[in-house]
């Protein structure tokens, strides 16, 4: 990595915080319409992907879904997934590519409305640009529910950021909370580790790896649901927190049924600890009953689709899934100083951090207020959030249209109301990296 | 302690009920029990429910009669409150629950009540059902009991009789600890 000229602060058209796939792809689109921008990143491209999330993860989604503005998967293997140093190269090749004027290791410390726009105050300078994209994702905090507080304090706990790998763990018995993809791959290694896992399982969504010989993401994909728009769908609110799909990138199916098969035990969701006991929800009969279902009515939509397109008509049989089994009755309770578990690992999902966001656009729950990533102050946008303005907008596949989208509204803002002085950043347009 | 000479009456007969400890002793199977209800739909919210059947003592019981519930919700919730709301029989549940604890130990103890009044409310954020806050529990958040005994006996004893009359209370561990719950379709 080499630099020529490489101003720390001073003023740029706009300014992209964050350098993972959405701010890569955002800077992509805005070099294609010409707006002078920058790139603030903490740490190094995919920095996320690098440091925050455990050895063994590879991508939900199969290579050939990772189609960014200007560059895709070209290796042999397209069906297959991308491990995690095999995503960072992807994605610091994609920023070679395309010359995205990144700034590594800028920490952006604080953010305000400016004279024409804002202030972007970093660890290294101030900014000032017209327009902001925030691209810093929507997993910056692990959430950690409030009973964790309750917990024997001899108990070992760890988050999805910091977990890397069962060597971390100490021999005993494991309580993993959470039955999203992270959840139950989880479960799953450390249950194959030779620790005794214990899964605490609320609402989820149930999916099978492969359905009639394709994955189902290409299903998804093929049907339309993952271009699925947010002014669409009937619950946006619901559809923005549904937890991940339980799915692997791998070839092998990864549900409950194959985890109480290798012997993880079920409970419902860890509803409250009380003088040292684990209260499980008596629910799961519920929360299973409803994935099944819902499991079917995906699959039933992806046969009608099969049944009406003449391309793949009768090429395979519809299967049957198995409903997921469970006890009768499930266990209730456990007493966390009995020594059945040592450690509580934490799947309870994340959460943005906009700690530094001194722009009124939070709502009371600390979410940002956007309409499919216009958010609600001029010249503000967001990129790679959950369902931001399609299904896949959160994933790798998913930033391309939404980038698209974003960068024709952020120049068309920026071309109808132009700065009294409008001034690009000379440092931005020589950035070269290599 | 037993003092012979003073004659507690609170209604409750302990030595059926002490009959009945020493019986289940030697048929635990005939401890238990099967409570039901069954409801009906009957317009809107309004449901009727009826209990009379149930299951103990190794065979099928009847209640005397049958009992009646109407359930509904009231009109700020745009309904013709036909009756009190599902959680409001919650809320009586365990106040009766409790409130029949307290005889029964009173009794057992000796202490002979003048007068029980119970009062209960249950907090909640509507904003739950209404499926507006997924932070938000369906649920209570907190129910609050409040007791006002006179008995002839120290604020300390009646105090121990409220403590005892939860801690075997049905209702009070329903709605403390989980439950498993089956809901099927025929």
């Amino acid at each position: 990595m080499n630099a020529t000229i490489r101003p720390l602060m001073g003023s740029v058209t706009t300014v992209v915080i964050g350098a993972g796939q959405a701010g890569l792809a955002m800077s992509a689109c805005l070099s294609e319409r010409d707006i002078a921008h920058v790139v603030l990143e903490r740490g190094e491209v995919a920095n996320s992907w690098r440091k925050e999330r455990w050895d063994s993860l590879r991508l939900l989604t199969p290579r050939w879904q990772s189609r960014l503005p200007g560059h895709r998967y070209q290796g042999n293997d397209p069906d297959g997934y991308m491990d995690m140093p095999e995503l960072v190269g992807f994605m610091t090749d994609y920023a070679s590519s395309i010359r995205a004027p990144v700034y590594k290791g800028v920490n952006v410390t604080e953010v305000c409305a400016g004279d024409q726009g804002y202030r972007v105050v970093t660890d290294q300078g101030e900014w000032r640009c017209r327009t902001l994209v925030l691209a810093t994702g929507a997993y910056n905090i692990p959430v950690v529910p409030e009973l964790a507080a309750g917990l024997p304090a001899h108990l070992a706990t760890h988050t999805t950021q910091n977990y890397r790998n069962p060597g971390q763990l100490s021999e005993g018995g494991v309580m993993v909370v959470g039955a999203s993809a992270t959840g139950l791959q989880l479960a799953r290694e450390i249950q194959r580790s030779g620790r005794e896992v214990t899964l605490a399982v609320g609402e989820h969504v149930r999916m099978p790896r492969n359905y009639r010989g394709k994955d189902i993401l290409w299903w998804m994909d093929r049907i339309g649901l993952m271009d699925e728009r947010y002014d669409e769908v009937e619950d946006l609110n619901r559809a923005r927190r549904l937890p991940s799909a339980q799915l692997a990138g791998g070839d092998e199916d990864l549900d409950l049924n194959s985890l109480t098969a290798q012997g993880v035990k079920l409970v419902g969701r860890l509803s409250g600890v009380r003088d040292g006991v684990a209260q499980f929800s008596g629910s799961l009969n519920n929360v299973c009953r409803l994935a099944d279902l819902k499991m079917k009515r995906l699959l039933t939509g992806v046969d009608q689709w099969a049944q009406d397109s003449a391309m793949v008509a009768g090429s395979s049989e519809i299967e049957q899934m198995q409903a997921t089994r469970m006890d009768e009755n499930p266990r209730l309770q456990m007493d966390l100083n009995s020594g059945e578990i040592d450690t509580v690992v934490w799947a309870t999902g994340f959460r943005p951090d906009y700690s530094w966001l001194r722009v009124p656009v939070l709502d009371a729950k600390g979410r940002l207020r956007h309409d499919g990533g216009v958010v609600d102050a001029p010249g503000l946008y967001a990129m790679g959030l959950p369902f931001m303005r399609r299904r896949k907008s959160g994933f790798l596949d998913g930033v391309a249209d939404d980038a698209r989208d974003i960068s024709d509204h952020l120049s068309a803002y920026v071309r109808r109301r132009p700065a009294r002085k409008q001034r690009c950043v000379t440092g931005a347009a020589r950035w070269v990296t290599g | 302690m037993n003092m012979h000479t003073k004659i507690t009456d609170n209604g409750v007969d302990v030595a059926a009920l002490i009959g009945a400890k020493e019986a289940f002793v030697g048929a635990p199977e005939a401890a238990q029990f099967d409570w039901r209800a069954s409801c009906e739909w009957m317009n809107g919210t309004h449901s009727r429910a009826s209990v009379q059947g149930y299951f103990g003592l190794g065979e099928e019981q009847q209640h005397k009669r049958e009992f009646i519930f109407d359930a509904d919700h009231p009109e700020v919730f745009a309904a013709e409150d036909n009756g009190a709301t599902p959680v409001e029989y919650v809320l009586v549940g365990l106040a009766s629950c409790l409130t029949a604890g307290v005889a029964s130990v009173a009794q057992y103890r000796n202490i002979q009540l003048n007068s029980v009044t119970a009062t209960v409310s249950g907090n909640m954020d509507v904003r739950g059902i209404l499926g507006m806050d997924s932070d938000v529990r369906n649920g209570f958040n907190s129910i609050d009991v409040e007791f006002h005994i006179d008995a002839d006996a120290s604020a300390e004893d009646i105090e121990a009789l409220v403590a005892q009359s939860q801690k075997r209370s049905a209702v009070f561990d329903v709605i403390a600890n989980p439950t498993n719950i089956r809901v099927s379709t025929k």
